[in-house]
């Protein structure tokens, strides 16, 4: 029973990519739609992202250096530490459950709003494909804006390891910097991206999927959101685990 | 003018159309009553496409839509209007991006063309002062004129209104039927509207088919409902001892 559903879900959502990964009819009107896209999904979530990661980037250094960190072990433990979980996990992987949480409702609710309100037949009546004109700048303008995301993430989580030395005393930032730079892989930066386009592309569309084919009203609205915002993590969490082993091989 | 022969619609086997056929003329307002439930939103949308039936055919002007290519459909669908129960204006948009949004997709115009174009149609409706409100700013009554200028942006050959006075109070309403009555003379559009409104069905009811439990029990003029002596339609249309006593009167009319 669980497994045909599945099955039943998986085969709608990809009628629907089918739908979506079309020409779009006007160039115009896809640019337009996808520059709002942009603003909406991504410049309006740098405020979180930053935020969120400068306090894990804070308390990762401060746990390490407080709970982990003895005197015998190396001066660069602390640093080198809290660059790899950024690198490694947090600035994609939590990164983009968090706004799988934050684009992801707002995604289906809109579009889920839209069908109740018929504004999506509305499309369809006037001979415009309404899945492409909705959903592609969607996917497009997330994937486009991820990398941003992440670079930022990254950033604002050394920012707060610093702070921690500036302002706090937890560590000395000279210690903080050697850790930094102790061993640095440029591929882990690149690991961190090209994980978080996956992800954004899981977002952005199995969001729209949920949100596009609301049947009813507004508590189906409501449950839609919430399905794609537990559906996508769990998608992340798992595809995290398979592009972790290919990347990192 | 549009033909329907035969169409079956049903939902998990539950049949709702149970083999409409009629003829829609353009140039007349043509009229789908019935009560809650009998099956009107889903014939029209049958009819305009967003519902596949099960089996029968829709000719547009002899054009088969229910067999015709992909491409084709879309094209005629750029000669359809349609106005929904809720309006389904664009939140995001302005009410002058609303009414440009079809010629922005589909018309060649410039900016210019467009925007005037786009007003022309708003002005119709009188509502040329309300270009720069949102779809929420602005009253339900207007909504749904603003949906009409939108409707009949693209010049479209049929329109569709799927009670365009439901939740409107009687005057407005009247403003409506109007304004849909006029422009589809005005224009020669093949226009159908669904409505259990029975100020509709006798201020515009130029041809009236009534569904009854998914099929077409009657079918006439607004004189002829006076007269028939269907008592199904009796039941539904003089549901109300008011209009019994008007049905009295005109009867009176008409034979005397
Ligand atoms: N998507 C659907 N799935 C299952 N049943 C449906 C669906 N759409 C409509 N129905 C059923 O079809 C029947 C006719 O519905 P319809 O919406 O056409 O009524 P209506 O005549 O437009 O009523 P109203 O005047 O209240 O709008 C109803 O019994 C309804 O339950
Ligand atoms: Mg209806």
């Amino acid at each position: 029973m669980f497994i045909t559903k599945s099955i039943n879900t998986f085969g709608s959502y990809l009628m629907l990519m089918g739908k979506v990964f079309a020409r779009p009819e006007r160039m115009r009107s896809f640019f337009k739609q996808y520059t709002k896209e942009m603003s909406q999904l991504g410049v309006d979530s740098i405020g979180i992202v930053l935020l969120i990661s400068f306090f894990i980037g804070a308390v990762i250094c401060i746990q390490i250096k407080l709970n982990i960190q003895t005197p015998w072990m190396p001066r660069f433990v602390t640093g080198y530490t809290t660059r790899e979980i950024m690198l490694l996990e947090f600035s994609s992987s939590i990164m983009c459950l968090i706004l799988a949480g934050k684009v992801g409702s707002n995604i289906a609710s809109e579009l889920g709003t839209m069908r109740v309100t018929q504004q999506i037949d509305a499309l369809e009546i006037m001979g415009v494909n309404s899945a492409n004109f909705l959903i592609l700048p969607k996917i497009a303008a997330l994937v486009t804006m991820i990398p941003f995301l992440v670079t930022f993430s990254i950033a604002a989580g050394i920012i707060g390891a610093y702070a921690t030395g500036w302002f706090a005393n937890v560590i000395n930032p000279e210690d903080l910097t050697y850790g930094l730079q102790y061993s640095f892989t440029e591929w882990f930066v690149w690991c961190g991206i090209i994980k978080s386009l996956f992800f954004a592309f899981i977002i952005a569309s199995v969001s729209s999927f949920y949100g596009y084919t609301v049947e009813g009203g507004s508590i189906e609205v409501g449950k839609s959101s919430t399905n794609a915002v537990v559906h996508s993590s769990i998608l992340i969490l798992f595809s995290d685990l398979i592009l972790t082993q290919l990347l990192t091989e | 003018m549009i033909q329907i022969e035969s169409i079956h619609k049903s939902f998990e086997g539950k049949e709702v159309l149970k083999g409409i056929s009629s003829t829609f003329e353009n140039g007349i307002t043509n009229l789908i009553i019935g009560q809650s439930g009998s099956g009107k939103t889903v014939l029209m949308k049958c009819i305009v496409g967003l519902l596949l039936p099960e089996e029968g055919h829709i000719l547009y002007d002899g054009r088969d839509f229910v067999s015709m290519k992909k491409k084709e459909r879309k094209l005629l669908r750029r000669e359809m209007g349609m106005i929904f129960q809720s309006a389904a204006l664009f939140d995001s948009m302005s009410v002058l991006e609303n009414v440009m949004f079809p010629l922005d997709m589909f018309s060649g115009y410039t900016y210019r063309d467009r925007v005037r174009r786009a007003q022309f149609c708003l002005d119709r409706v009188n509502l040329i002062d309300a270009q720069d409100k949102y779809p929420g700013e602005i009253s339900g009554g207007m909504q749904k004129r603003v949906a009409i200028a939108r409707a009949i942006a693209l010049n479209p050959k049929y329109l569709f209104c799927d009670e365009p006075n439901s939740g409107l109070d009687p005057k407005t309403s009247l403003v409506i039927d109007d304004l849909i009555h006029s422009i589809t003379e005005e224009y020669n559009m093949t226009t159908i509207i669904n409505t259990h409104d029975m100020n509709s069905v006798m201020g515009i009811g130029d041809k009236i088919s009534f569904i009854f439990e998914g099929h077409k029990e009657w079918e006439g003029t607004k004189n002829d409902v006076f007269t028939s002596t269907n008592e199904r339609l009796n039941n539904f249309i003089f549901a109300s001892d008011l209009l019994r006593k008007v049905k009295d009167v005109e009867v009176g009319n008409i034979e005397g």
